[in-house]
């Protein structure tokens, strides 16, 4: 197994350091794990051209880890310039528990904050031999899901809202019975992984599964670029609008001096040349012009949002993750 | 030492005794009782209620067991492991004895990671345990094996030292008085070496009870089954339920707690009839 993947999975992550001997300026991004590859590319970017318009040199560091355990890092004092994390209820924590960025920080960019988007799709086996072509492929007696544990995970609550929302929608938005579909897929999963790279290492290395739900740039990553003859993506007819959300840490920039810095580095993302390589890494663009030059990386389908799947993020935690929730309700004790 | 003892080579007791106090407050009290001023925020009832949920008793039930397996385990081959190193020489020898020490040094994730691609059904032990119908990773047994290894080192480090003490000539007294090599094992061996073997299986039970690392990766964490107590804290924490984490961790805290105090009481009364026999 390659080294990299060991460590990401061990959830490691570069340590934070803003010491600046050569009048170098050091930002923190605190992000999730599969943004790892698509700002090691926005960072050497957008370093560049910071240098060219300010002639200063800055270097960005990166700390990757399950969001929630990034955000949690953060409230305890990870001095981050800027969080880029999978859930917009890991900033709204930044809030409540640290007041370390403003109640309203999704309004300060456009698109609520989120650059790019995502979406969940499917991963199968080359050639597909359980023939999965969708939703009610899941929970097929003969099928095994691999998706990481929504309690400990921030992907995997897309993954499960992806097929909350799907299920709502298609049982004519009974609650009881998109529970029943859950419960169904969820015993077809036999494991649940911490995080979203532990459950695609258990797909990919251990070959536990027949189908895998994953982040569509993590999707590709694994068939066009790591295993390309070995699984291949299949896209759902329906999923869920996953909106990664970046915020300037106020606190910690205004204690260090950096805001110009890491809001420029934010207003960045948003540029054409940000957009592009968000793009070149399976992040779907907001801007319409790079999505339309990319369109054959992002295959079509219904994306629904949030809000119609579950709310908003305080709702969907209440309902579906909190103690006692839908989550909860699944893996009850039955009598069985 | 005692106090009495004549020969003081760091300063005098009071300063080294408060010094301790110091020191163990700091590192080990403080952190403790700030965990222990956490869980105020909830009422009794809320307490209650969080560490009883059929979750968390699972969870105790899996964490407890599972450790109790491993540790009792580890003091069979670590008696075995120690037994080899003290009592023969062979080629090759060095080598085990820094093997032993390897789960010390070794992140445990990555043993857990290494674990589970060996014991899952495509790996080199799990494709032909799985021929017999036996799986292990992603159950209950997995957990246990893992907890095994990361608690091997404390059983043959406390054990060694103890049986190389012990001359050979106590076996051979033994056996001219007619003594089967069981016996003597029984009845000359054991008792000598029962409170060090209590020592490590303390030690390893206790640091199972604790282990995250290793165990996430091969248990596969299904509610209910193969949930370790840690990884339950995890969760907690993971919903910023900071109060929640530290009820379950004051649970766990509590119990190892009173499980060591119980322990040592046992190794020292057993200590004692040890010198107590005549002859010893």
């Amino acid at each position: 197994m390659p080294l990299a993947l060991l460590l990401s999975v061990a959830g490691c992550s570069r340590a934070s350091g803003e010491a600046s001997s050569d009048g170098a300026l050091t930002l923190l991004n605190v992000s999730y794990d599969p943004t790892r590859g698509l700002y090691e590319d926005l960072n050497a970017a957008f370093a560049k051209r910071w240098a060219d318009t300010h002639g200063q040199r800055v270097s960005i560091q990166q700390s990757h880890g399950g969001s929630g355990k990034q955000a949690r890092s953060v409230i305890e004092g990870l001095r981050a310039d800027v969080v880029t994390l999978a859930l917009a209820y890991d900033v709204d924590m930044l809030h409540e528990k640290a007041r370390l960025v403003p109640a309203d920080w999704q309004a300060r960019l456009p698109h609520d904050s989120a650059p790019y988007t995502s979406t969940i799709v499917f991963v199968v086996r080359q050639g597909n031999p359980k023939a999965i072509r969708d939703w009610d492929d899941l929970v097929r007696e003969d099928v095994t899901v691999i998706t990481p544990n929504p309690k400990t995970s921030g992907g995997a609550r897309w993954n499960y809202l992806a097929a909350w929302g799907q299920a709502l929608r298609r049982e004519g938005g009974s609650e009881a019975r998109a529970q029943a579909y859950m419960e169904k897929l969820f015993r077809n999963v036999p494991v649940l992984d911490s995080g979203a790279r532990g459950a695609t290492t258990t797909f990919a290395e251990r070959g536990l599964g027949d189908v895998l739900l994953a982040w569509e740039n993590e999707a590709f990553l694994l068939t066009r670029e790591v295993e390309e003859a070995r699984f291949e993506v299949v896209m759902p007819s329906v999923s869920i609008l996953a909106e990664p959300p970046v915020a300037v840490v106020d606190h910690n920039v205004d204690r260090k001096g950096t805001r110009a810095a890491a809001e420029a580095y934010l207003a960045y993302l948003y540029s054409e040349e940000g957009q592009e390589i968000a793009a070149r890494h399976h992040f779907r663009p907001r801007s319409e012009t790079v999505a339309a030059k990319h369109a054959a990386r992002f295959p079509a389908l219904k994306r629904l949002t949030l809000a119609e799947v579950a709310g908003d993020w305080r709702r969907a935690q209440a309902t579906h993750f909190a103690d006692g929730g839908v989550f909860d309700r699944i893996y009850a004790p039955r009598a069985d | 030492m005692s106090r009495s003892s004549r020969h003081r080579v760091l300063p005098g007791f009071r300063l080294s005794l408060g010094f301790s106090w110091f020191s163990l407050g700091l590192i080990v009290l403080i952190p403790l009782t700030s965990l222990f001023l956490r869980t105020f925020s909830l009422s009794w009832e809320e307490f209650w209620g969080t560490v009883t949920t059929p979750r968390a008793l699972a969870a105790y039930r899996l964490s407890f067991g599972a450790s109790l397996a491993a540790a009792l385990a580890n003091v069979v081959f670590g008696l075995l492991v120690a037994w080899v190193l003290v009592r023969y020489r062979f080629p090759g020898r060095d080598v085990l004895e820094s093997l032993v020490d390897l789960p010390f040094a070794l992140p445990t994730a990555v043993a857990g990671l290494t674990l589970t691609t060996l014991f899952s059904a495509k790996g080199w032990y799990g494709q032909h345990l799985e021929a017999l119908g036996i799986k292990v990773a992603y159950t209950s047994v997995g957990v246990a094996i893992a907890l095994t290894f990361i608690g091997l080192p404390f059983v043959v480090r406390t054990v060694q030292p103890v049986l190389e003490e012990i001359d050979v000539d106590v076996e051979e007294a033994a056996a001219t008085l007619g003594a089967s090599p069981w016996q003597t094992f029984r009845r000359v061996l054991l008792p000598a070496l029962f409170p060090a073997l209590l020592s490590g299986f303390t030690l390893a039970f206790a640091r199972a009870l604790g282990e995250y690392g290793s165990v996430v990766f091969i248990s596969g964490n299904m509610p209910l089954r193969t949930e370790i107590v840690p990884l339950l804290i995890i969760t907690r924490l993971e919903q910023y339920d900071y109060a929640g984490a530290t009820a379950i961790a004051i649970v766990m805290l509590g119990s190892s707690f009173s499980l060591l105090l119980a322990v040592n009481l046992l190794h020292r009364w057993s200590q004692r009839r040890l010198e107590a026999r005549p002859g010893a």
